[in-house]
């Protein structure tokens, strides 16, 4: 092979990952525009330009004010919470499943998800029956902390187990998560035998994920620690390269495995904690992008983190989209949708994979 | 050099190491035989600050290697492991890449010695093709690739590979092609060190040999000066008869199975 032939060849390979990644958040921007423009209230691309221009000052009434609020008060931050959820379920996926060296791997295997649901019942059940009726309201704003602390507590007391002589064991960490969540799941199921009928609706409402109430003030909460935890994570990914190959092989090619280790399941319980604990549990997405990356493109981390991240964020939008408008003026749950949508699609990926033998 | 001084290792109040000296130098192919069970593998681990030592301490060109981090320690030495399964499918230049991830050389070049260790290690017509679609021996050969891509650069020198039993798996054909291209790598600037199972091919292949035995080195030397019936005997508890191979005039052994014994034997009794 000649030298120059293999320089177009690295130049193309070069460009793959930022031409992926900008395609990516190319069509999860339209993606983004489309689903703004759908709805109960009609919204074309050019009205949303105008609110948004009316908005910076310029002022251009092409639109009615009833518009105006269904865009700023409803869809956008509900889009925006859902890119910021999708992502961080995404990303977390990709990595974890990445530092695990599993396939199978879903964040909630950390227990981070069993932890936050654990969280979010002692609110909807066990405060209501110690204090008494809590309204709505409140409750509303008790939940999050409640779900962050319970699905970080989980993940801490997972990593604790998995620990021995300073070093993260693999098995352990994955055997002590099934029994963190297991722990977590017969509190629960205890509880909703004592609880009434209200408790148990909210309850299972809770789980199944909701994206309606997303609002700027969670938006103002939930973006830091999620944008940041992705752009971390993104750069982790020459070091889940090598610890694909095996933790010693990574050792031995420089990366320092035990901080990657507790980097990404730190990010990650931070990232999915966060989440789950606004948007309730929404199973799939976590598990399913990043193998849909990894078939479709590459296995390379470089590609498989990035576009994992936008496309968690434009798989949710789909399902959320889907979930609004099918029973509309009703809603499906979203993690109803997630999973109905995406196993159809999972399998396909499946029998093709197989008969490729890429798995 | 790379030189482990006086090392010890337990698990637990189990020891596994005791005392090893040992010194690679580069342009030496060195060998390390020895019973299962020796602390072969072990000792290749400790030497790479792997495992914990008890006492002893390991320095590399000079410099104590617990002063080194992974990634100053990966520009000097790389190691090959016995096996290595990868879940993801990758393919076979995004494994050999990784060898070159301790090195801040730019794209351009590192796809230029993906480019030769992919002819060194007669890979080309694999290019493309994905690490698990690939048999045991190819699978060998993809792992040598990669760290021949991360021994590459010239400084900083002398470098180290260091070979887990890594012609375990393979055929005499490859067992030869994979030795032979270590051997080949072998310069002023490279010493590599090799488990390895095969008395034969150690003595073939290496200049220098070290003979383990219950976690201890018993005998090392020049291979024409160890490579003697006695030493074999003593450290692998099994007669052996030392022959000369009469194309290239080697020295080779040959062990006796217990049933051709030429001593009279105790009689075997079945429970």
């Amino acid at each position: 092979m000649n030298s120059s032939i293999t320089i177009s060849k690295l130049k193309s390979q070069k460009l793959t990952a930022g031409f992926l990644t900008t395609a990516m958040a190319l069509f999860l921007l339209a993606l983004f525009l489309f689903s703004l423009t759908i709805g109960a209230v009609e919204l074309s691309v050019s009205e949303i330009s105008s609110i948004l221009l009316d908005r910076l000052g310029f002022t251009n009434q092409n639109f009615t004010a009833v518009q105006s609020v269904v865009l700023m008060d409803i869809r956008l931050p509900r889009l925006i919470f859902t890119i910021l959820i999708g992502t961080a379920l995404g990303v977390s996926g990709a990595a974890l499943q990445g530092i695990f060296r599993n396939p199978l791997v879903e964040p909630g295997i950390i227990g981070v998800s069993s932890g936050a649901a654990l969280g979010a019942f002692v609110v909807i059940l066990g405060l209501t029956s110690f204090i008494g009726e809590i309204p709505d309201s409140l409750k509303v704003w008790l939940l999050p902390p409640f779900a962050f602390l319970g699905g970080v507590l989980a993940t801490f007391m997972t990593l604790r187990l998995g620990n021995y002589q300073g070093k993260v064991r693999v098995t352990i960490l994955i055997l002590a998560g099934v029994a963190i969540s297991a722990l977590a799941n017969a509190i629960i199921g205890l509880g909703i035998y004592y609880a009434d009928n209200q408790q148990l609706r909210t309850f299972t409402f809770w789980t199944l994920g909701d994206l309606s109430a997303g609002t700027w003030q969670k938006i103002g909460i939930i973006t830091i620690p999620i944008v940041a935890s992705t752009l971390i994570l993104t750069r982790m990914a020459k070091s889940l390269n090598a610890i694909a190959l095996g933790e010693s092989e990574a050792f031995h090619s420089g990366v320092n495995v035990e901080k990657v280790k507790r980097t990404i399941v730190f990010l990650s319980a931070l990232c999915v904690g966060v989440a789950v604990s606004f948007s309730g549990i929404i199973g799939f997405v976590g598990l399913v992008i990043p193998h849909i990356i990894r078939m479709a493109f590459s296995s390379d981390h470089r590609i498989v983190i990035p576009l994992s991240a936008l496309g968690g964020a434009a798989l949710l939008i789909l399902a959320d989209l889907f979930a609004r408008t099918v029973v509309a003026p009703s809603e499906l749950p979203i993690g109803v949708v997630t999973a109905a949508l995406g196993t159809p699609f999972f399998i396909y990926l499946l029998t093709v994979a197989k008969r490729k033998n890429l798995i | 050099m790379l030189q482990a001084n006086n090392i010890s290792y337990q698990i637990g109040s189990k020891s596994i190491l005791r005392n090893c000296t040992i010194r690679l130098k580069p342009k030496t192919f060195t060998a390390i035989v020895g019973p299962n069970g020796a602390g072969k593998s072990t000792l290749l681990k400790a030497i790479t600050n792997e495992v914990k030592l008890r006492n002893g301490s390991i320095t590399v060109n000079g410099r104590a290697s617990s002063a080194l981090d992974s990634k100053a320690l990966s520009r000097i030495r790389a190691v090959m492991p016995q096996h290595t399964n990868i879940n993801f499918p990758f393919s076979i230049e995004q494994i050999i890449e990784i060898g070159r991830f301790p090195h801040h050389t730019s794209p351009v070049e590192n796809e230029e010695i993906i480019e030769k260790v992919i002819e060194k290690t007669r890979l080309q017509s694999y290019r493309g093709r994905t690490y698990q679609t690939l048999s045991g021996g190819e699978k060998q050969r993809v792992q040598l690739a990669r760290i021949m891509a991360q021994v590459w650069d010239k400084s900083p020198h002398p470098k180290y590979l260091l070979l887990d039993e890594p012609t375990s798996d393979l055929d005499i054909l490859h067992q030869h092609a994979l030795l032979g291209t270590a051997r080949e790598l072998m310069s002023d600037n490279l010493g590599v060190l090799a488990v390895l199972h095969d008395l034969n091919l150690a003595a073939q292949y290496a200049d220098y040999l070290v003979f383990m035995k219950n976690g201890e080195i018993v005998k090392q030397g020049e291979t024409r000066e160890v490579f003697t019936k006695e030493n074999i005997e003593t450290t692998f508890n099994h007669p052996v008869q030392m022959l000369e191979d009469p194309t290239t005039g080697q020295t080779i052994v040959v062990s006796i199975p217990n049933h051709m014994h030429l001593e009279p034997q105790k009689e075997i009794r079945y429970a």
